[in-house]
């Protein structure tokens, strides 16, 4: 293992633009993709798994799925339920920070990360945060490193929160129009009510339920709507975008706005998930209008497959807080060693929020 | 227990132009809105950890963002240190004032903007205090997570910047998991609004950064937090224990029945006979230690989660277990809890609250280790903490007018640090590190931890006049430190890793 490290601090030291890649299943994701390949797989495993402390620390080329298996064995998981979208890596799902249905009601990718070992744009080996639950000893840099796709360095080890499996779920549908399901899942999300997922397509509202036998049930009693029985697999297709519509190449646009959101409109009808807060649409849209869209709710907007990535992946900042995105970046790879521009576009579209535009360069 | 802050500064400010300065002040703000009188700056000389004091050149209690945006502006210009103060309750030094520089108060900032239960979101100014919050959204049948104990005090900006956690945080989340979009004001006066009132904001999680910086980054004007419904049900089980290692033991059992209680806590004897005759809480004072275990939920769930935590208990060897029959009873167990810095402050001229944080299965071998330490230092010392999530509060009693205790308080406390690290956790789990644990510092972190720190800060602060010396030492001073350290023959884990 330390001979991995020792080859990528070589790599680093030649200076070459690297992109560092686990599984590949997020290489879709982000603006285009520059640089000579740095593998994380062979760097992997399991470095501690402490039931009891509900922590589980692992190499960042570990598959996601052994992380998973492991976890489930002792009936644990990781809350956030991220996606894998084919071969993932523990390292990629935290540089990515994609989370799944349950998002909403457990947290996200960043909420459960406590500690990371880093190798940075200059090959130094740094650790931050732990294994603790409680740590505001210096700044949260794990937490920064969350999504930061490989921008700042390698995450060489993580260590994630994990949290115990509910004892029982349940799922249950109800026909409903996209104005009703909205100001339902945000009424129930105001309710102590057991909700872990919700989506909303079709004209059809579905709800997951998890917690204590006993909570499930009254809850299921209390909501209506009819007991769908293959409840699992529906989430974890909607989990992995298997369901159709998600299917073919047609651009997939994801809006993340406040969950109260009224209905949106940008042609086609979209999925709804995390109680009213992700958005989905396909289509060739106008780049220019969803992110007018977005902005105008509060929310931003993110070509998240397929498409003309030349109009920006991710909506772009305003100038301040690009500006200190860049200077962020530089302290941690002075010679733009990493991923070069896969998080931050170089197209500037303004937001409505800086009240002024400036070219696309 | 007073001492006029003498430690060694990072940087020197002596060159500051103090008359300049106020003159430069007075002129944007409101003549009620700036102190310097000597018996005014007074208030403002210390936090919660009264044992280090200074008095700033001035404080600026600016009524809006636009005064807080001069404040800056002039501070910078003219190079001057800005120590951004919410209530004062912190317990790491975190607003020690700088002696050449301005206090910027953030406490006339307190209103409530806008609270959209729909949304479970409220917007508040930095000013406010935590429980105005939970108060504010309780019609709503909503409130605030986070519940430090100084919740009636506290302002969400001071939460913001120490990343507060409660006895409730274990299942509910700190505060950097509950707080979505942040307004922040550089040093040099930009105003930049990070995160947004959905689930997600493109680019670096900035706001993750902000939360736990201690007012070294910026100045929060702003806040949009979420708001939780309220459980149906809560009910707490009280569990006596008749040795410390028992109980410490039955917390890592709890959890690893997949029980996620909504506050797991712990009192040691000290702490119970200190709290008991100030609260009437009903504590069990003949045991070692006792646990305080939460269920929430529906009267259901409740009821389940309950005699699972029972079971667990007795398995455990609990000599005694009580569940509060309705929610005054419930209250009351936990008043005692929340009251204990004040009741142990009734029973020692002087207390010193340590915050470290181990991983729960240590819990019992540091609480042995602090019995140790009081024969040692010749202190009586009382544990209350956050048995959870591991995060200990023991509170050093002592006398800061008997010559040479707070000495022997200070080494006391910084054992502990040192013990926390060595046991895989950290010096401080809540209360920040302010500058009060900035040579603790040394101990967790190396320097090129240290360094990448610093980088960070000059991102947003290339001057350095947020919060000096505070938080993150500079390098210089961890090697003076780890020299003295080592002189004075104190250094009491010499295998820990040095640079
Ligand atoms: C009796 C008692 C019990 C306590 N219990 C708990 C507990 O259970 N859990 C817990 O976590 N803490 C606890 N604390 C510690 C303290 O209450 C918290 O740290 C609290 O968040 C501090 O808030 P404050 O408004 O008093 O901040 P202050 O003490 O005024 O400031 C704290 C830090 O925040 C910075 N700051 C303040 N406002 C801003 C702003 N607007 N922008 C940028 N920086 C700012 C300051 O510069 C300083 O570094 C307790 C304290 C006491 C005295």
């Amino acid at each position: 293992m330390e001979s991995i490290l020792q080859e990528w601090q070589e790599r680093i030291r030649q200076g070459k633009p690297l992109r560092i890649r686990g599984g590949g299943s997020k290489d879709f994701y982000g603006q285009a993709l520059a640089g000579d390949v740095l593998e994380t797989l062979p760097y992997r495993g399991i470095v501690t798994y402490e039931p009891t402390e509900l922590v589980i620390a692992a190499r960042c080329g570990t598959p996601l799925t052994e992380v998973e298996a492991v976890l489930a064995a002792r009936g644990q998981m990781l809350a956030f339920e991220p996606p894998h979208f084919g071969a993932a890596t523990i390292g990629g799902c935290v540089a990515a920070a994609l989370s799944g249905p349950r998002r909403a009601s457990a947290g996200a990718v960043r909420d459960f990360v406590l500690g990371v070992k880093l190798m940075d744009g200059a090959g130094r080996i740094l650790n931050f945060g732990g294994q603790v639950m409680k740590n505001v000893a210096g700044y949260d840099v794990s937490r920064l490193l969350a999504g930061s796709l490989g921008t700042l360095g390698i995450l060489l080890e993580v260590s994630l929160k994990v949290l115990p499996r509910p004892a029982a779920e349940a799922t249950l549908a109800l026909p409903a129009a996209q104005d009703a399901a909205l100001a339902l899942m945000n009424r129930w999300a105001g309710q102590p009510l057991p909700i872990s997922a919700t989506c909303w397509h079709d004209e059809r509202l579905t709800v997951r339920l998890s917690g204590a036998r006993a909570a499930v049930t009254s809850a299921l009693a209390k909501l209506g709507g009819e007991v769908v029985d293959a409840g699992g697999k529906f989430w974890a297709e909607l989990r992995e975008q298997r369901q159709p519509f998600f299917a073919g190449e047609t651009p997939l646009w994801r809006l993340s706005v406040p969950s109260t959101t009224s209905v949106v409109s940008l042609g086609a009808e979209p999925l709804i998930e995390w109680g009213g807060a992700q958005r989905w649409f396909r289509g060739a849209l106008d780049a220019e209008v969803v992110r007018d869209v977005a902005t105008r709710v509060g929310g931003h907007a993110t070509l998240f497959r397929g498409g003309d990535k030349s109009v920006g992946v991710f909506q772009p900042q305003s100038p301040g807080l690009l500006a200190l995105h860049q200077r962020l970046q530089r302290g941690f790879d002075p010679n733009g060693i990493f991923g070069r521009g896969r998080l931050l576009s170089a197209a500037t579209t303004t937001s409505a929020a800086d009240n002024g535009r400036s070219d696309h360069a | 227990m007073q001492r006029q802050h003498s430690h060694q500064q990072d940087q020197d400010f002596s060159d500051v132009d103090g008359s300049g300065l106020i003159a430069a002040l007075s002129a944007l703000l409101p003549a009620e809105a700036l102190l310097t009188a000597v018996e005014d700056l007074k208030a403002y000389e210390c936090d919660g950890l009264s044992a280090y004091r200074a008095l700033p050149l001035a404080v600026a209690l600016p009524e809006n963002e636009a005064q807080v945006i001069g404040v800056l502006r002039t501070c910078y210009q003219r190079g001057v240190p800005v120590v951004a103060r919410g209530a004062g309750t912190g317990l790491s030094g975190g607003a020690l004032p700088h002696r050449h520089g301005v206090v910027l108060s953030l406490a006339k900032m307190k209103r409530i903007l806008s609270l959209d239960p729909a949304a479970r979101l409220a917007v508040v100014q930095p000013g406010v205090r935590n429980l105005a919050i939970t108060e504010a959204a309780a019609p709503h049948g909503l409130y605030y997570a986070p519940d430090p104990s100084s919740q009636i005090a506290c302002s969400i900006g001071g939460n913001i910047a120490e990343n507060s956690g409660g006895v409730h945080c274990l299942k509910y989340g700190l505060t950097v998991h509950n707080v979505v979009r942040i307004r922040l004001v550089t040093i040099d006066g930009e105003v930049l609004e990070i995160g947004n009132h959905g689930l997600d904001a493109p680019g670096y999680d900035v706001l993750a950064l902000l939360i736990g910086s201690e007012g070294l980054l910026g100045v929060v004007t702003e806040a949009t937090v979420k708001l939780t419904p309220k459980p149906e049900l809560a009910q707490v089980v009280m569990a006596s224990f008749d040795d410390i290692e028992k109980a410490g033991d039955a917390v890592a059992a709890i959890i690893a029945a997949g029980i996620i209680p909504a506050g797991l806590e712990m009192m040691d004897k000290a702490a119970t006979a200190a709290v008991e005759p100030f609260v009437k809480a009903g504590y069990d004072l003949n045991a070692d230690a006792i646990l305080l275990c939460e269920s929430d939920g529906t009267p259901e769930e409740v009821a389940e989660e309950v005699a699972a935590m029972r079971a667990v208990l007795q398995q455990s060897g609990a000599t005694e277990i009580r569940v509060s029959r309705d929610e005054a009873e419930r209250v009351r167990f936990w008043a005692g809890r929340k009251a204990a810095f004040p009741a142990v402050g009734r029973i020692s001229p002087d207390y010193y609250c340590m915050d470290g944080t181990i991983p729960r299965k240590r819990i019992a071998e540091m609480l042995k280790a602090i019995a140790a330490m009081e024969k040692k230092y010749g202190l009586r010392c009382a544990n209350v903490f956050h048995a959870g999530d591991g995060n200990l509060h023991p509170l050093i009693m002592y006398d800061a007018n008997i010559p040479g205790e707070l000495e022997r308080t200070e080494a006391f406390g910084a054992e502990i640090l040192e013990l926390s690290v060595k046991l895989g956790g950290t010096i401080t789990g809540e209360h920040g590190v302010g500058f009060e644990k900035i040579n603790a510092m040394c101990v967790q972190f190396a320097s090129e931890e240290l360094a990448a720190f610093h980088r960070i800060k000059s991102a947003f602060d290339a001057k350095g006049l947020l919060n000096p010396d505070k938080a993150v030492p500079t390098l210089h001073r961890c090697a003076e430190f780890g020299r003295m350290h080592v002189h004075a023959g104190q250094l009491s884990h010499p295998e820990l890793p040095r640079f």
